[in-house]
């Protein structure tokens, strides 16, 4: 069984593995605030070739980088999945996967055919690698309700791949499908529905009930909710090839604004049973997370109600702004500030066997008053780009601004306890 | 029958809320209550890795003949633990909060993660390959003192 090997000490990744991905993350986020200082049309409209770089830094430059570093360093704890080869694919993959979303950027902003075919070829062998060793990783894993969130999450982050892949070819002049606008659609709604919202919701089974002691979810919910999520998002992909299309792609949107909804009220809902009521970060993170879901499935409806609303420039780039910025982006940073900081308290403890009070604890890794002021930045600058699309010329630079403010500060918050692993001599690899 | 899972699993639940139980006393500094809570709440925890490893522990490494794997991963865990049960134990005595809000943020991390592990993988583990003995096993772990 491998499960032995799963929960073999050796086993837990070295510190540098995910950390690489980490510290990388928030230098996409620096990126993406300055192209909505620099490129105003980046927030015009989504069909700007602004507008899809800046979608990119954040999808795959900020998101994908932490969320395939915290993924390595899960997968063995929740799953006793150990993936084969985990170093050479994390440098692999973290290598292929940050020039790829440069290339790509570079490629969306020059109109540049050849640099398109270069970030395909360069994402496309990073994805390879990374979903090849997962998917053998996950077939030896442990079954839980985490698990089949993570394997359908690893799916759908296939899928969003080859659909990207197919949207880059046509940009190139590889072909011409007669409806490019279902690939699009397809891509959107599997790379934010399916692998990021999935993840979330698999791995929140598990780390929100454990930070702060609460109630577990619902078991028939863990059951059920990422599964049915998944049909719904086939469903949704070939509905425009069905007859009677238009109803089909209503009543799947439905399904998945309702499974968003219940996802964000049950975890708010647990969180407010919480045992341990000490102010923190990370909570404050996962709330404007959970709030910030509820209010992209309010903008939708608003949508299906108002059709001029539907039809606006601002519609998607609000429904973008809220699910990526408002909730993916605080969730991974507040997952950042409880798996950095355990990570360089754990294998410092580990490699020094060091007496607990000698070395720092997990809350001295980062200042409480540094993540705090991170967390305010993060939290005004989306209340500004929530307001950008209505407003790009005004509001650009002074989100832009704080974008790249919160996102200077967050990386200086995770090298201050690499800074600190590091003064008490621990070892990275 | 009993399973491994649910009375281990269990006890693990009755940790965690005398854990919080201590540590909201000590967030509002009200040092008698919090000294008698996390008392209460090191004995449960000494009493929890006593049953681990004198009794469990033992029977799955004889029945695998494997003493390297995921129980030893867990022994050393458990080493890691104790360290901190006995700063936090200083640190209640010496009514310092903020040593022992950081002390317990971290042990709830690596606790947490810990029984993460045993639930998700050791304990059901345990079930299958020691499941003649079940009944027996957990009969010695009810008896191991207090």
């Amino acid at each position: 069984m491998s499960m032995q090997t799963g929960l073999s000490f050796e086993q837990a990744p070295p510190f540098a593995q995910p950390l690489r991905f980490f510290l990388t993350a928030p230098l996409f986020l620096l990126a993406a605030a300055g192209l909505i200082m620099l490129a105003p049309a980046a927030l015009a409209s989504r069909w700007t070739l602004p507008a899809l770089a800046l979608t990119h830094a954040l999808t795959l430059g900020f998101l994908a980088m932490a969320m395939l570093g915290a993924l390595l360093q899960m997968l063995p704890v929740v799953a006793g999945a150990a993936l084969p080869a985990s170093r050479g694919v994390a440098r692999f993959t973290h290598f292929f996967l940050a020039a790829g979303t440069v290339v790509l950027m570079t490629g969306f902003l020059g109109a540049d055919a050849r640099a398109l075919t270069a970030a395909m070829f360069l994402l496309g062998c990073g994805f390879a690698v990374f979903l090849a060793a997962t998917a053998i990783g996950l077939r030896r894993a442990v079954a839980s309700a985490t698990v089949t969130g993570m394997r359908l999450a690893v799916i759908s982050l296939g899928l969003t791949l080859l659909l990207g892949m197919a949207l880059a070819s046509m940009r190139t002049g590889g072909w011409t499908p007669a409806k490019d606008e279902i690939f699009i659609a397809a891509h959107v709604v599997f790379g934010l529905l399916g692998w990021v919202l999935l993840l979330v919701i698999g791995v929140a089974y598990q780390v929100v009930p454990m930070f702060q002691i609460t109630p577990p979810y619902p078991p028939r919910l863990m059951r059920w909710l990422a599964g049915t999520i998944l049909a719904l998002l086939l469903l949704h992909a070939i509905a425009p090839l069905l007859p009677a299309a238009t109803e089909i792609t209503l009543v799947a949107e439905s399904g998945l604004a309702a499974g968003v909804l219940v996802f964000a009220l049950v975890t708010l809902r647990l969180q407010s049973r919480r045992r341990r009521k000490l102010p923190d970060v990370t909570l404050d993170f996962w709330r404007v997370g959970m709030a910030s879901l509820i209010a992209s499935a309010a903008v939708w409806l608003l949508a299906r109600l108002w059709p001029a609303w539907a039809g606006s420039d601002a519609y998607p780039l609000l429904l973008g702004v809220l699910f990526i910025g408002g909730f993916a982006v605080s969730v991974v940073c507040g997952m950042l500030y409880k798996i950095v900081p355990f990570l360089a308290w754990f294998h410092l403890q580990a490699q020094l066997q060091a007496r607990a009070g000698s070395i720092p604890t997990m809350k001295d890794m980062i200042a409480e008053r540094g993540k705090r002021w991170q967390f305010r930045l993060h939290l005004g600058t989306c209340m500004l780009l929530i307001a950008v699309p209505f407003w790009p010329k005004l509001l650009a630079v002074p989100a832009g601004t704080g974008l790249a403010l919160s996102a200077v500060l967050l990386e200086f918050n995770l090298l201050s306890a690499v800074r600190r692993f590091s003064r008490y001599g621990g070892r990275f690899s | 029958m009993g399973m491994i899972l649910d009375y281990l699993g269990g006890d693990h639940r009755a940790c965690d809320d005398l854990f919080a139980s201590a540590e909201a006393a000590v967030a509002q500094k009200n040092w008698d209550n919090a000294r008698s809570l996390f008392d209460r709440f090191q004995a449960a925890m000494a009493h929890h890795l006593r049953m681990e490893e004198d009794v469990l522990f033992p029977a799955f490494e004889t029945r695998t003949g494997n003493t390297m794997g995921p129980t030893y991963v867990m022994r050393t865990e458990h080493e890691q633990i104790r360290a901190l049960l006995q700063d936090m134990a200083r640190a209640v005595l010496e009514a310092d909060h903020n040593a022992y809000l950081g002390l317990s943020e971290t042990l709830n991390m690596l606790m947490q993660q810990h029984n993460l592990k045993e639930e998700n993988m050791l304990y059901p583990m345990s079930d299958q390959v020691l499941a003649a003995d079940r009944e027996t096993l957990i009969r010695s772990m009810d008896a191991v003192a207090r």
